[in-house]
């Protein structure tokens, strides 16, 4: 059972669908594994999937590099403090939030603009290797 | 907000913070999500869809080293829980990339849709 919700993980992250949250609805339902832990095992499950990922695409030419200094910056600040976040807030209350966000992902999955129309709206068909987290 | 000729509109140094620091912010709290502000919001500035993709991967694989440390710091990882699903993870994603090229991948957004619609619910009433 572990290694299907690994490969699906995987799967989805790589077919852009957000595979993070497939890992922890995963952990939290059939492990019940808290919040905060599933997060972290998520974490580390993504490190190298996205470490050879990027890597690709950097050779690909594909990393938009002027973007980063500035948003990567602030991201680190928010993830500090996001993790900080993490520790101080309640494990039930976190789960609430978490659903919260996975709400409005699904919805935008659910009745969003189709790939098929975005691509087209691109001219662009390919997908990268991965979605991110 | 200039524009240049390939129609990508600038982001300014307060959209790039609020991106960075959103999408950091979930990724901390949550151990997942940054890639739904980055993605969109990469995309809103015109810039094509493969570089949003790719972009984004680096930038949520940076947070998520910083995440990582601070769960690491906060006793919050589970080494031997992780690896038992990194090799299958692995294949998967070489199988995603594979398989994307050859199905409807709009249905599959629905698919997945449903799945975490369900799935919030569940989180919410328990």
């Amino acid at each position: 059972m572990n290694h299907l919700a690994g490969f699906l993980a995987g799967a989805t992250a790589s077919m852009g669908l957000g595979g993070g949250f497939i890992l922890i609805i995963y952990l939290s339902f059939f492990e019940n594994i808290s919040q905060s832990q599933a997060g972290g095992i998520n974490l580390l499950f993504f490190l190298p999937i996205a470490l050879v990922a990027a890597l690709m695409h950097f050779k690909n030419g594909l990393i938009e590099k002027k973007l980063l200094p500035i948003i990567a910056a602030a991201g680190v600040a928010g993830a500090i403090g996001g993790s900080l976040l993490m520790y101080v807030l309640d494990e039930g209350l976190l789960r609430k939030l978490f659903a919260g966000l996975l709400l409005i992902v699904g919805a935008k999955e659910l009745f969003g603009k189709s790939a098929h129309k975005k691509s087209a709206d691109n001219n662009q068909g390919n997908k990268p290797l991965t979605d991110s987290t | 907000m200039s524009a240049n000729t390939n129609s990508m509109k600038e982001l300014n140094k307060l959209q790039k913070l609020a991106i960075g620091g959103a999408a950091g912010v979930l990724n901390g709290l949550f151990g997942a999500g940054g890639g739904v502000v980055t993605v969109p919001m990469l995309e809103r500035s015109g810039l094509e869809q493969r570089k949003c993709h790719a972009t984004s991967v680096a930038l949520v694989f940076m947070l998520s080293l910083v995440s990582t440390t601070m769960y690491a710091l906060q006793g919050k990882l589970d080494y031997g829980k992780t690896l038992e699903f990194v090799p299958s993870g692995i294949v998967g994603a070489l199988v995603g990339a594979i398989v994307l090229k050859k199905v409807n991948n709009t249905v599959l957004k629905r698919i997945f849709g449903v799945i975490i619609i369900v799935s919030a619910i569940r989180m919410l009433i328990a």
